[in-house]
Protein backbone atom coordinates (compact mmCIF):
# COMPACT_ATOMS: atom_id res chain seq x y z
CA UNK A 1 0.00 0.00 0.00
CA UNK A 2 1.31 3.41 -0.91
CA UNK A 3 2.19 5.74 1.89
CA UNK A 4 0.04 8.88 1.86
CA UNK A 5 1.70 11.79 0.09
CA UNK A 6 2.86 14.37 2.62
CA UNK A 7 2.09 17.97 1.75
CA UNK A 8 3.81 20.68 3.74
CA UNK A 9 1.22 22.27 5.98
CA UNK A 10 -0.21 25.41 4.45
CA UNK A 11 -0.93 28.43 6.55
CA UNK A 12 -4.52 29.59 6.26
CA UNK A 13 -4.54 33.39 6.38
CA UNK A 14 -7.53 35.70 6.72
CA UNK A 15 -7.28 39.49 6.58
CA UNK A 16 -9.61 42.44 7.06
CA UNK A 17 -9.62 46.20 7.17
CA UNK A 18 -11.66 47.73 10.00
CA UNK A 19 -11.21 51.50 10.48
CA UNK A 20 -8.25 51.24 8.12
CA UNK A 21 -7.22 52.89 4.86
CA UNK A 22 -6.21 49.67 3.07
CA UNK A 23 -2.64 50.96 3.14
CA UNK A 24 -1.53 47.98 5.24
CA UNK A 25 -2.99 45.61 2.63
CA UNK A 26 -1.13 47.56 -0.07
CA UNK A 27 2.08 47.27 1.91
CA UNK A 28 1.45 43.53 2.27
CA UNK A 29 1.19 43.34 -1.54
CA UNK A 30 4.51 45.21 -1.70
CA UNK A 31 6.16 41.82 -1.16
CA UNK A 32 5.84 41.98 -4.99
CA UNK A 33 6.97 38.82 -6.78
CA UNK A 34 7.47 37.06 -3.48
CA UNK A 35 3.69 36.67 -3.47
CA UNK A 36 4.30 33.73 -5.81
CA UNK A 37 6.40 32.08 -3.11
CA UNK A 38 3.80 33.06 -0.56
CA UNK A 39 1.08 31.34 -2.60
CA UNK A 40 3.04 28.08 -2.13
CA UNK A 41 2.82 28.22 1.64
CA UNK A 42 -0.33 30.24 2.31
CA UNK A 43 -4.01 29.79 1.52
CA UNK A 44 -6.16 32.89 1.72
CA UNK A 45 -9.44 32.62 3.56
CA UNK A 46 -11.74 35.58 4.20
CA UNK A 47 -9.91 38.68 2.95
CA UNK A 48 -10.67 41.67 0.71
CA UNK A 49 -8.43 39.84 -1.82
CA UNK A 50 -10.87 36.91 -2.11
CA UNK A 51 -14.63 36.59 -2.39
CA UNK A 52 -15.03 34.63 0.85
CA UNK A 53 -17.61 36.30 3.08
CA UNK A 54 -16.84 34.71 6.45
CA UNK A 55 -13.94 33.02 8.18
CA UNK A 56 -13.64 29.23 7.89
CA UNK A 57 -13.93 27.19 11.04
CA UNK A 58 -10.16 27.05 11.60
CA UNK A 59 -7.90 29.83 10.35
CA UNK A 60 -4.25 30.04 11.34
CA UNK A 61 -3.55 33.74 11.09
CA UNK A 62 -5.89 36.75 11.06
CA UNK A 63 -4.24 39.97 9.93
CA UNK A 64 -6.28 42.91 11.24
CA UNK A 65 -5.76 46.36 9.74
CA UNK A 66 -7.45 49.42 11.26
CA UNK A 67 -8.85 50.27 14.64
CA UNK A 68 -12.46 50.03 15.76
CA UNK A 69 -14.74 52.91 14.77
CA UNK A 70 -18.18 51.28 14.48
CA UNK A 71 -20.18 48.29 15.71
CA UNK A 72 -19.60 46.30 12.53
CA UNK A 73 -15.84 46.57 13.11
CA UNK A 74 -16.34 45.00 16.55
CA UNK A 75 -18.47 42.21 15.09
CA UNK A 76 -15.90 41.41 12.38
CA UNK A 77 -13.04 41.51 14.89
CA UNK A 78 -14.87 39.08 17.17
CA UNK A 79 -15.48 36.72 14.24
CA UNK A 80 -11.77 36.77 13.47
CA UNK A 81 -10.86 36.15 17.10
CA UNK A 82 -13.28 33.23 17.28
CA UNK A 83 -11.82 31.52 14.20
CA UNK A 84 -8.15 32.49 14.07
CA UNK A 85 -5.41 30.83 16.07
CA UNK A 86 -3.28 33.98 15.93
CA UNK A 87 -4.59 37.52 15.69
CA UNK A 88 -2.10 40.07 14.37
CA UNK A 89 -2.66 43.79 14.95
CA UNK A 90 -1.32 45.25 11.71
CA UNK A 91 -0.34 48.92 11.55
CA UNK A 92 -0.67 51.95 13.79
CA UNK A 93 -4.48 52.05 13.60
CA UNK A 94 -4.98 48.53 14.92
CA UNK A 95 -2.33 49.10 17.60
CA UNK A 96 -3.15 52.63 18.86
CA UNK A 97 -6.30 53.73 17.01
CA UNK A 98 -4.01 55.67 14.69
CA UNK A 99 -4.85 58.79 12.73
CA UNK A 100 -8.64 58.06 12.81
CA UNK A 101 -8.43 58.31 16.62
CA UNK A 102 -7.76 62.03 16.22
CA UNK A 103 -11.55 62.26 16.18
CA UNK A 104 -11.49 61.24 19.85
CA UNK A 105 -10.65 64.90 20.47
CA UNK A 106 -14.22 65.78 19.53
CA UNK A 107 -17.65 64.52 20.47
CA UNK A 108 -19.19 62.05 18.03
CA UNK A 109 -22.15 64.37 17.60
CA UNK A 110 -19.97 67.32 16.59
CA UNK A 111 -18.13 65.11 14.03
CA UNK A 112 -21.42 63.98 12.46
CA UNK A 113 -22.85 67.52 12.46
CA UNK A 114 -19.71 68.86 10.80
CA UNK A 115 -19.72 66.16 8.11
CA UNK A 116 -23.42 65.92 7.28
CA UNK A 117 -25.05 69.19 8.35
CA UNK A 118 -22.71 72.13 8.78
CA UNK A 119 -20.05 71.58 6.10
CA UNK A 120 -20.40 73.91 3.09
CA UNK A 121 -22.18 72.58 -0.01
CA UNK A 122 -24.33 69.97 1.77
CA UNK A 123 -27.67 69.20 0.14
CA UNK A 124 -30.51 67.67 2.17
CA UNK A 125 -28.55 67.99 5.42
CA UNK A 126 -29.28 65.15 7.83
CA UNK A 127 -27.29 62.59 9.78
CA UNK A 128 -27.74 59.16 8.12
CA UNK A 129 -29.68 56.80 10.36
CA UNK A 130 -30.69 53.80 8.23
CA UNK A 131 -30.59 50.50 10.15
CA UNK A 132 -28.19 49.09 7.53
CA UNK A 133 -25.55 51.61 8.45
CA UNK A 134 -23.43 50.50 11.43
CA UNK A 135 -23.50 52.94 14.32
CA UNK A 136 -20.26 54.71 15.13
CA UNK A 137 -18.55 54.10 18.46
CA UNK A 138 -18.14 57.19 20.62
CA UNK A 139 -14.37 56.79 20.31
CA UNK A 140 -12.00 55.01 17.94
CA UNK A 141 -10.24 52.18 19.80
CA UNK A 142 -7.24 49.94 19.20
CA UNK A 143 -8.18 46.28 18.76
CA UNK A 144 -6.35 45.09 21.88
CA UNK A 145 -8.99 46.86 23.98
CA UNK A 146 -11.62 44.39 22.66
CA UNK A 147 -9.84 41.10 21.87
CA UNK A 148 -6.58 39.40 22.79
CA UNK A 149 -3.82 40.10 20.29
CA UNK A 150 -1.02 37.59 19.66
CA UNK A 151 1.36 39.52 17.39
CA UNK A 152 1.75 43.09 16.15
CA UNK A 153 3.29 44.64 13.06
CA UNK A 154 3.93 48.31 13.88
CA UNK A 155 4.12 50.99 11.20
CA UNK A 156 1.90 53.22 9.12
CA UNK A 157 2.06 51.02 7.18
CA UNK A 158 4.40 48.22 8.29
CA UNK A 159 7.08 47.52 5.65
CA UNK A 160 6.46 44.58 3.27
CA UNK A 161 9.48 42.86 4.81
CA UNK A 162 7.73 42.88 8.19
CA UNK A 163 4.75 40.96 6.72
CA UNK A 164 7.21 38.60 5.06
CA UNK A 165 9.08 37.96 8.30
CA UNK A 166 5.89 37.37 10.28
CA UNK A 167 4.39 34.85 7.85
CA UNK A 168 7.72 33.10 7.19
CA UNK A 169 8.27 32.71 10.91
CA UNK A 170 4.79 31.30 11.51
CA UNK A 171 5.19 28.85 8.62
CA UNK A 172 8.55 27.75 9.98
CA UNK A 173 7.18 27.52 13.50
CA UNK A 174 9.49 30.11 15.06
CA UNK A 175 8.95 33.47 16.76
CA UNK A 176 8.96 36.47 14.37
CA UNK A 177 11.96 38.79 14.80
CA UNK A 178 11.53 42.27 13.32
CA UNK A 179 14.81 43.99 12.44
CA UNK A 180 15.29 47.63 13.54
CA UNK A 181 14.28 49.06 10.15
CA UNK A 182 11.14 46.89 10.04
CA UNK A 183 9.96 48.03 13.45
CA UNK A 184 8.82 51.62 13.01
CA UNK A 185 5.78 53.62 14.07
CA UNK A 186 5.49 56.01 11.11
CA UNK B 1 41.33 65.73 41.79
CA UNK B 2 38.39 63.51 42.53
CA UNK B 3 39.04 60.04 43.88
CA UNK B 4 38.75 57.18 41.46
CA UNK B 5 37.11 53.86 42.14
CA UNK B 6 35.54 50.94 40.38
CA UNK B 7 32.07 49.47 40.23
CA UNK B 8 30.47 46.56 38.44
CA UNK B 9 28.13 47.39 35.54
CA UNK B 10 26.35 44.33 34.14
CA UNK B 11 29.35 42.30 35.27
CA UNK B 12 31.93 44.64 33.71
CA UNK B 13 34.31 46.61 35.94
CA UNK B 14 33.99 50.34 35.17
CA UNK B 15 35.88 53.28 36.68
CA UNK B 16 34.09 56.19 38.34
CA UNK B 17 34.96 59.52 39.91
CA UNK B 18 33.83 60.27 43.43
CA UNK B 19 30.42 61.97 43.35
CA UNK B 20 29.41 60.70 39.91
CA UNK B 21 25.97 59.22 39.42
CA UNK B 22 25.58 55.76 37.92
CA UNK B 23 24.32 57.31 34.67
CA UNK B 24 27.31 59.69 34.39
CA UNK B 25 29.88 57.01 35.16
CA UNK B 26 28.29 54.56 32.73
CA UNK B 27 28.10 57.21 29.99
CA UNK B 28 31.76 58.17 30.51
CA UNK B 29 32.67 54.52 30.03
CA UNK B 30 30.57 54.36 26.84
CA UNK B 31 27.57 52.50 28.24
CA UNK B 32 24.08 53.72 27.38
CA UNK B 33 21.35 53.72 29.99
CA UNK B 34 17.94 54.69 28.51
CA UNK B 35 16.70 58.10 29.67
CA UNK B 36 14.36 60.90 28.58
CA UNK B 37 14.31 63.60 31.29
CA UNK B 38 18.09 63.66 31.83
CA UNK B 39 20.53 65.94 30.03
CA UNK B 40 24.07 66.36 31.32
CA UNK B 41 23.87 70.18 31.46
CA UNK B 42 20.93 70.17 33.89
CA UNK B 43 20.44 68.77 37.37
CA UNK B 44 18.73 65.36 37.25
CA UNK B 45 14.95 65.34 37.38
CA UNK B 46 13.91 61.75 38.03
CA UNK B 47 10.49 61.79 36.36
CA UNK B 48 10.83 59.44 33.40
CA UNK B 49 12.17 56.47 35.41
CA UNK B 50 13.69 54.98 32.26
CA UNK B 51 17.18 55.00 33.75
CA UNK B 52 16.05 52.69 36.53
CA UNK B 53 18.72 50.13 37.37
CA UNK B 54 19.30 47.71 40.20
CA UNK B 55 22.12 48.90 42.45
CA UNK B 56 23.19 46.28 44.95
CA UNK B 57 19.87 44.54 44.32
CA UNK B 58 17.61 47.57 44.78
CA UNK B 59 15.76 49.51 42.08
CA UNK B 60 16.96 53.10 41.84
CA UNK B 61 17.25 55.92 39.29
CA UNK B 62 20.70 55.94 37.71
CA UNK B 63 20.46 59.70 37.09
CA UNK B 64 20.29 60.38 40.87
CA UNK B 65 22.11 57.52 42.55
CA UNK B 66 25.80 58.17 43.31
CA UNK B 67 28.18 55.33 42.56
CA UNK B 68 29.91 53.80 45.54
CA UNK B 69 33.06 51.67 45.58
CA UNK B 70 32.35 48.10 44.53
CA UNK B 71 28.68 48.80 43.79
CA UNK B 72 27.02 46.09 41.72
CA UNK B 73 24.78 47.65 39.05
CA UNK B 74 22.43 45.69 36.78
CA UNK B 75 21.02 47.53 33.76
CA UNK B 76 20.52 45.43 30.63
CA UNK B 77 18.82 42.46 32.26
CA UNK B 78 15.55 41.16 30.76
CA UNK B 79 13.76 42.17 33.98
CA UNK B 80 14.92 45.79 33.86
CA UNK B 81 14.53 46.17 30.08
CA UNK B 82 10.99 44.76 30.38
CA UNK B 83 10.22 47.22 33.17
CA UNK B 84 11.54 50.12 31.04
CA UNK B 85 9.43 48.99 28.10
CA UNK B 86 6.30 49.11 30.26
CA UNK B 87 7.20 52.67 31.31
CA UNK B 88 7.50 53.76 27.67
CA UNK B 89 4.21 52.04 26.85
CA UNK B 90 2.58 54.02 29.68
CA UNK B 91 3.89 57.26 28.18
CA UNK B 92 2.52 56.30 24.75
CA UNK B 93 -0.91 55.27 26.07
CA UNK B 94 -1.13 58.38 28.25
CA UNK B 95 -0.72 60.90 25.42
CA UNK B 96 -1.67 61.13 21.77
CA UNK B 97 1.49 59.91 20.09
CA UNK B 98 0.44 59.70 16.46
CA UNK B 99 3.89 59.13 15.01
CA UNK B 100 2.58 58.77 11.43
CA UNK B 101 1.97 62.52 11.15
CA UNK B 102 4.16 63.94 13.93
CA UNK B 103 6.91 66.20 12.62
CA UNK B 104 9.33 64.84 15.22
CA UNK B 105 8.98 61.26 13.99
CA UNK B 106 12.45 59.88 13.29
CA UNK B 107 14.05 62.50 15.54
CA UNK B 108 12.03 61.83 18.69
CA UNK B 109 13.72 60.40 21.76
CA UNK B 110 10.55 58.79 23.10
CA UNK B 111 10.09 56.94 19.82
CA UNK B 112 13.81 56.09 19.65
CA UNK B 113 13.84 54.70 23.18
CA UNK B 114 10.77 52.62 22.28
CA UNK B 115 12.64 51.25 19.26
CA UNK B 116 15.70 50.59 21.43
CA UNK B 117 13.66 48.62 23.95
CA UNK B 118 11.96 46.57 21.24
CA UNK B 119 8.54 48.04 21.96
CA UNK B 120 6.04 47.09 19.25
CA UNK B 121 2.65 47.83 20.81
CA UNK B 122 1.29 50.13 23.51
CA UNK B 123 -0.13 47.38 25.76
CA UNK B 124 -2.32 49.68 27.87
CA UNK B 125 -5.75 51.21 27.21
CA UNK B 126 -5.27 54.62 25.63
CA UNK B 127 -6.25 57.76 27.54
CA UNK B 128 -6.86 59.96 24.46
CA UNK B 129 -6.43 63.28 26.32
CA UNK B 130 -8.19 66.36 24.96
CA UNK B 131 -5.87 69.27 25.57
CA UNK B 132 -5.92 72.47 23.53
CA UNK B 133 -3.07 72.93 21.06
CA UNK B 134 -1.27 76.27 21.41
CA UNK B 135 -0.29 77.78 18.05
CA UNK B 136 -0.32 81.40 19.28
CA UNK B 137 3.44 81.97 18.90
CA UNK B 138 4.73 82.96 15.45
CA UNK B 139 7.74 80.60 15.56
CA UNK B 140 6.74 77.61 17.66
CA UNK B 141 3.72 75.63 18.77
CA UNK B 142 2.91 73.34 21.67
CA UNK B 143 0.99 70.09 21.35
CA UNK B 144 0.31 69.33 25.01
CA UNK B 145 -0.93 65.82 24.17
CA UNK B 146 2.64 64.81 23.30
CA UNK B 147 4.26 66.28 26.42
CA UNK B 148 5.87 63.71 28.73
CA UNK B 149 6.48 66.18 31.60
CA UNK B 150 10.26 65.78 31.56
CA UNK B 151 10.51 69.48 32.51
CA UNK B 152 13.58 70.01 30.33
CA UNK B 153 11.92 73.15 28.93
CA UNK B 154 11.12 74.27 32.48
CA UNK B 155 14.74 73.85 33.53
CA UNK B 156 16.17 75.41 30.35
CA UNK B 157 13.89 78.45 30.54
CA UNK B 158 14.62 78.98 34.22
CA UNK B 159 18.33 78.14 34.42
CA UNK B 160 19.67 79.09 30.97
CA UNK B 161 17.27 81.63 29.47
CA UNK B 162 16.35 83.15 32.88
CA UNK B 163 12.79 83.68 31.65
CA UNK B 164 10.73 81.10 33.58
CA UNK B 165 8.33 80.66 30.66
CA UNK B 166 7.28 77.12 31.59
CA UNK B 167 5.97 75.35 34.65
CA UNK B 168 4.08 72.18 35.51
CA UNK B 169 0.81 72.39 37.42
CA UNK B 170 -2.00 70.04 38.41
CA UNK B 171 -1.93 66.74 40.23
CA UNK B 172 -1.81 63.12 39.14
CA UNK B 173 -2.96 62.43 35.60
CA UNK B 174 -4.13 66.08 35.41
CA UNK B 175 -0.54 67.35 35.70
CA UNK B 176 0.38 69.34 32.61
CA UNK B 177 2.77 71.88 31.21
CA UNK B 178 1.76 75.52 31.67
CA UNK B 179 3.01 78.70 30.02
CA UNK B 180 3.77 81.64 32.27
CA UNK B 181 1.88 84.47 30.56
CA UNK B 182 -1.28 86.39 31.46
CA UNK B 183 -3.34 84.47 28.90
CA UNK B 184 -1.49 81.18 29.34
CA UNK B 185 -0.59 81.33 25.65
CA UNK B 186 2.95 80.95 24.35
CA UNK B 187 2.50 83.91 22.01
CA UNK B 188 1.94 86.19 25.01
CA UNK B 189 5.03 84.93 26.90
CA UNK B 190 8.69 85.98 26.67
CA UNK B 191 9.49 82.76 24.77
CA UNK B 192 11.76 83.10 21.74
CA UNK B 193 12.67 80.43 19.18
CA UNK B 194 16.35 81.11 19.95
CA UNK B 195 15.86 80.19 23.63
CA UNK B 196 17.51 77.10 25.03
CA UNK B 197 14.00 76.03 26.04
CA UNK B 198 13.07 75.86 22.35
CA UNK B 199 15.77 73.25 21.69
CA UNK B 200 15.46 70.74 24.52
CA UNK B 201 12.05 69.10 24.07
CA UNK B 202 12.86 65.40 23.49
CA UNK B 203 9.46 64.73 21.88
CA UNK B 204 7.08 66.59 19.54
CA UNK B 205 5.48 68.78 22.23
CA UNK B 206 7.34 72.08 21.66
CA UNK B 207 8.11 72.21 17.95
CA UNK B 208 9.24 74.97 15.58
CA UNK B 209 6.79 76.19 12.97
CA UNK B 210 7.56 76.10 9.24
CA UNK B 211 10.30 73.53 9.79
CA UNK B 212 8.27 70.33 9.61
CA UNK B 213 9.12 67.36 7.37
CA UNK B 214 12.29 69.00 6.05
CA UNK B 215 14.46 65.90 6.47
CA UNK B 216 13.81 63.02 4.05
CA UNK B 217 12.79 59.69 5.53
CA UNK B 218 15.92 57.59 5.80
CA UNK B 219 18.07 60.56 6.85
CA UNK B 220 16.36 61.35 10.13
CA UNK B 221 18.31 60.87 13.33
CA UNK B 222 16.99 57.46 14.36
CA UNK B 223 16.06 56.03 10.96
CA UNK B 224 19.09 53.82 10.77
CA UNK B 225 20.84 53.94 14.12
CA UNK B 226 19.72 52.98 17.58
CA UNK B 227 19.67 55.68 20.26
CA UNK B 228 21.79 53.34 22.38
CA UNK B 229 24.74 54.00 20.07
CA UNK B 230 24.77 57.69 20.98
CA UNK B 231 26.22 57.56 24.47
CA UNK B 232 28.77 55.06 23.28
CA UNK B 233 30.80 57.97 21.89
CA UNK B 234 33.26 59.95 24.05
CA UNK B 235 31.39 62.10 26.58
CA UNK B 236 33.20 65.27 25.46
CA UNK B 237 31.53 64.96 22.05
CA UNK B 238 28.18 64.14 23.52
CA UNK B 239 25.68 66.60 24.83
CA UNK B 240 23.25 63.88 25.75
CA UNK B 241 20.85 64.32 22.88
Amino acid sequence: MNAPVEHPPRLKVATCSLAGCFGCHMSFLDVDERIVDLAQIVTFDRTPLTDIKHCSEHVDVGLIEGGLCNVENVEVLREFRAHCRYIVAVGSCAITGGVPAVRNKFSLESCLREAYIEAPGIENPHIPHDAEIPLLLNKVRPIHEVVRVDYVLPGCPPPADAFWELLSALVEGREPQLAYENRRFD
Amino acid sequence: MADKGHFSFDGVQLPFLQGQTILQAAADAGHYIPHLCYRPEFPPHGSCKLCSVKANGKFTSACFEPVTEGMKVESETPEIQGYRKRVVQMLFAEGNHYCPFCQQSGNCKLQAVAYHLGMEDTHYAHQYPRRQLDASHPDAMIDYDRCILCELCVRASRDVDHKQVFGVAGRGIEARLLVNSPSGLLGDSRFSITDAAAQVCPVGAIVPKKAAFAVPIGQRRYDTHDIGEELACPPSENKGD
